[in-house]
């Protein structure tokens, strides 16, 4: 140990306000870049996710819709065109 | 012969792999630095010359060193990109750019935090400072065109080609304190032959690199996998794991 006091320690040897500024903001950075890949990850799947579920549902009301309508009136309507 | 290597170009297994990777990098990261950091705020010496304002160099040296070893990684990756189209390796290189800038960044602040009261000033255009100034501009910049084009696989060319020519700073970085004169220490560690340094501040510095090499890949690993996703969102696969673990 080359502290004898935690004082000693926060002051370190007079430069403790740079020693600690470099170890808190790479800290920071660090927890920020860490953080802000984990949830980009989470982020990522959610839209992937939410995507998927909008095709499928997209799909199944254009089937949906298909059976309603007999094929005898198809003309006469002017459906809009599923995307 | 490179047959078994195959397999390992597929997104999903390479997405797969690395995910099994990623808790034993993170563990192995956080037991080296916490090792190292400790040992170097408490045990290792004062310098005889810098006192206590030398546990700066701990975190430091790894970060500035590790930011050019990222650079040189996603310009290997950039290259593979360009020259076989390998989709894996381009995202893999838009993967490592915001660490990179992340951990530039951080070897400017503590550098220049170091710097105040050694050297009496924050900033000072030296070769060395410049030249880390403009890695970062670099990472910036090839993050930029990453999110640049709709078409990742255009923009992954526009930003593959900036990290080729961006290549041609990281020997400047390396050797600037050699070729001019300036206000920069030169290399402490790696010094050929034996290192300048006592064993009791050696073994910290070690351990805090360490850690942060397995920092930089548990980190790559996580975004690499991201892109993996975004690229391939219209895949089958992607979906069930979309379905299953986001919502």
């Amino acid at each position: 140990m080359q502290f004898d006091s935690i004082n000693a320690f926060f002051a370190m040897g007079g430069y403790g306000f740079y020693v600690w500024l470099s170890y808190g903001v790479t800290a920071l950075m660090i927890a920020l870049l860490v953080i802000m890949s984990c949830y980009s990850h989470k982020k990522t799947k959610q839209q992937i996710a939410q995507r998927y579920r909008r095709e499928n549902k997209l799909r199944e009301a254009a089937k949906q819709q298909a059976q309603e309508q007999s094929p005898i009136d198809l003309s006469e309507e002017n459906h809009e065109p599923t995307p | 012969m490179w047959k078994w290597l195959h397999p390992y170009a597929k997104p999903e297994t390479t997405y797969h792999l690395t995910g099994k990777f990623i808790p034993w990098f993170a563990i192995l990261s956080v037991i080296l630095m916490s090792i190292g950091i400790v040992w170097a705020l408490l045990f290792s010496p004062a310098d005889y010359q810098q006192g206590d304002s030398f546990r700066i160099f701990y975190i430091h040296v790894p970060s500035a060193t590790l930011s050019m070893g990222i650079y040189v990684g996603m310009a290997i990756a950039a290259l593979c990109s360009i020259v076989w189209q390998l989709r894996l390796a381009d995202a893999s290189a838009a993967a490592m750019a915001p660490i990179g800038a992340v951990f530039t960044f951080i070897s400017l602040v503590t550098g220049a935090a170091w710097g105040k009261p050694m050297w009496g000033t924050w900033w000072i255009w030296d070769a060395r400072l410049t030249s880390q100034l403009i890695l970062l501009f670099l990472f910036l910049g090839v993050i930029a065109l990453h999110n640049a084009f709709e078409d990742k696989v255009m923009a992954g060319k526009a930003a593959g080609i900036l990290t080729l020519v961006g290549v041609i700073n990281i020997p400047i970085i390396k050797y600037s304190v050699e070729w001019w004169n300036t206000l920069h220490q030169g290399a402490t560690v790696s010094k050929m032959g034996k290192p300048s340094m006592t064993l009791e501040m050696l073994w910290p510095f070690i351990f805090s690199y360490m850690g942060f090499i397995f920092l930089i890949v548990t980190i790559t690993c996580i975004r690499f996998r991201t892109e993996i996703l975004a690229r391939n969102g219209m895949r089958q696969w992607v979906r069930e794991i979309a379905i299953k673990e986001g919502s």
